[in-house]
């Protein structure tokens, strides 16, 4: 997958964690938690999402890497460039 | 013959779950939903652990542990269990204080508590925000060197009475004390503040029905009158469990066992690092309660003014081990109106909780625990008797639970009814690293406590358990969930 389909992707995940916020005017490098209502709880299920979509394991001392959009782009390009989007 | 209770059971697992806690059914849920073949055991005749109800003759059916949860109930249950048990759940709306310092009702968030604050206790607005975000700004992994009572006492330094007012009922919610770490008082208190207070619409029996029904749409094996004996393992990871003289073999246990019975008797020290051991032996149990159970005579009822959940104090002084004495000062009334169950029989009861120490019931004798017992009765209707006038000719029922009666039904350590202190998080969390496949999921540290928290780490063990079956999947040694 390609970058920008990797950010498709995690849209389409936050989309079902949040379905009430408007994610249409997302800042790729703003932290997640400064423009949209999510906690702890909801970045462990873009984690347990990821893996039961694509097989991808983060390990929980990574997970500081999905802060942003951004950040969390730069950090799944590497793991799943050999993956087919769905 | 007995019956069997392990009927038709496989002879092996990807998942046993031994213990239906919230936090176990929740894991049970989850894994069995992703495709593993999972195993729920529970030692009981009833699922629920702590989240458990009793009916008495008449209609009465009395609820042990909802006495109220954080909004943050409402996504979880979506999220982890159904839609329709997520639409059950509704606000409290009237949580009141009484006491010799103040009396007040509030829906208790935090727009009514930044208006009682500044209004009522004459506490500077920009003091009553500051402490407000520095409460939700905290985070599990945060320092824990501040206590919950220095951080009361950097923002209202010396006032007793705007303490009792934020500390009150989180002692009751999870037994904190003022000596513990400030972050696990601030991180229940903010979940509480932002939405208010939530109750389950139908009760704990209908909530504990419908996650059994949900359990079943996704193939977990559910066994009541299963009491695990020991958890087996093979070079150094989990093999097996031995339950009712049988063996069933598994990948994985998730144990929603109390801690310290997990490691101790499930497991064994033989088996683990001595290390671990000595961590885990220093891990403190939270304390236990006495409740006592009161039903009105069809046809009395309450004026809903009363409140859904009242703090009352006797206690001049506001002081978290004088809450724990047996020299009961303190109470926390739950009031359950004919609403709680809608389309159930019409009816009023009321729960009264005091936090409690195991070692003041467990030594007495049965004479004098029967006694003791009776004596928790009458001081409780003494006290009732201030807010319901009568108490004793518009009762149906009475009786009273202590903390031998939690040890009895869901065989914690010490009755502990709020599982254990902070440092029992660290050894819950580095099980699975001294036995591979070896999960714990309970009431630990606090903020992994009460209902809300307890299916909160049972989604977070879950998680561990997934990944690690499908690292092993992956690699090779094993089959991936279909």
């Amino acid at each position: 997958m390609t970058s920008s389909e990797i950010r498709e992707e995690i849209l389409d995940i936050l989309e079902n964690i949040a379905p009430d916020e408007d994610l249409s005017d997302l800042t790729d490098d703003v932290a997640f938690v400064d423009q949209l209502e999510l906690d702890s709880m909801d970045f462990l299920d873009i984690v347990m999402e990821l893996r039961k979509r694509h097989r991808v394991q983060i390990p929980e001392e990574d997970y500081t890497e999905l802060a942003s959009m951004a950040s969390t782009v730069a950090y799944l390009t590497p793991l799943m460039k050999d993956m087919q989007k769905a | 013959m007995p019956k069997d209770f392990l009927k038709g059971v496989q002879d092996e697992y990807d998942v046993i779950v031994i213990g239906s806690g919230l936090a176990g059914m929740t894991s049970a849920n989850i894994l069995g939903r992703a495709g593993y073949s999972v195993l729920l055991l529970e030692q009981h005749y009833k699922l629920g652990g702590m989240a458990t109800w009793f009916k008495r003759p008449g209609g009465h059916i009395f609820d042990v542990s909802l006495h109220g949860f954080p909004h943050g109930m409402i996504k979880s249950c979506r999220r982890y269990w159904s839609p329709e048990i997520a639409e059950s759940i509704v606000p409290l709306k009237r949580i009141r204080f009484d006491n010799p310092m103040f009396s007040l009702t509030t829906t208790y968030n935090r727009d009514d508590f930044t208006r009682l604050l500044t209004d009522q206790f004459n506490v500077e607005p920009a003091s009553v925000k500051s402490f407000f975000d520095a409460a939700r700004g905290m985070n599990f992994y945060d320092d824990q060197a501040m206590t919950t009572g220095e951080l009361f006492e950097k923002f209202f330094p010396g006032r007793h009475d705007v303490v009792r007012l934020l500390m009150e009922p989180i002692v009751y919610a999870n037994g904190s004390t003022l000596e513990d770490p400030a972050i696990t008082y601030g991180i229940v208190f903010s979940n509480f503040m932002s939405k208010g207070v939530y109750t389950f619409e139908g009760g704990t029996d209908r909530l504990i029905q419908m996650m059994e029904a949900e359990l079943k749409s996704n193939h977990v094996d559910v066994r009541i009158k299963c009491d695990v004996e020991k958890v087996n393992l093979r070079q150094g990871r989990v093999a097996s469990v031995t339950v009712n003289g049988r063996t069933i073999k598994t990948r994985a246990v998730v144990s929603n066992a109390n801690l310290r019975a997990t490691i101790f008797r499930l497991l064994g020290e033989a088996q683990l690092d001595p290390q671990f051991v000595d961590q885990a032996r220093e891990v403190r149990l939270n304390n236990s309660s006495t409740q006592v159970y009161m039903a009105l005579k069809p046809g009395e009822t309450v004026e809903e003014s009363t409140g859904d959940l009242l703090f009352s104090s006797t206690a001049a002084d506001f002081r978290t081990d004088l809450l724990l004495s047996r020299d009961v000062t303190s109470r926390t009334y739950s009031f359950y109106y004919p609403r709680t169950r809608p389309e159930g029989r019409e009816r009023t009861l009321l729960v009264s909780s005091t936090n409690a120490h195991y070692r003041d019931w467990s030594e007495l004798s049965d004479d004098d625990y029967e006694a003791s017992k009776q004596d928790l009765i009458e001081t409780t209707l003494d006290a009732v008797e201030k807010y319901l006038p009568n108490i004793r000719e518009r009762l149906a029922h009475v009786e009273a639970s202590t903390p031998r009666t939690f040890r009895h039904y869901t065989q914690h350590v010490a009755g502990a009814s709020f599982g254990t202190k902070f440092e029992g998080l660290a050894v819950s969390r580095g099980l699975p690293d001294q036995v591979k496949g070896m999960y714990h999921a309970g009431s630990v540290g606090i903020i992994m406590s009460g209902w809300l928290g307890a299916i909160n780490y049972g989604v977070i063990v879950a998680n561990d358990v997934d990944a690690m079956l499908m690292a092993a999947a992956t690699s090779g040694k094993t089959s991936a969930p279909s």
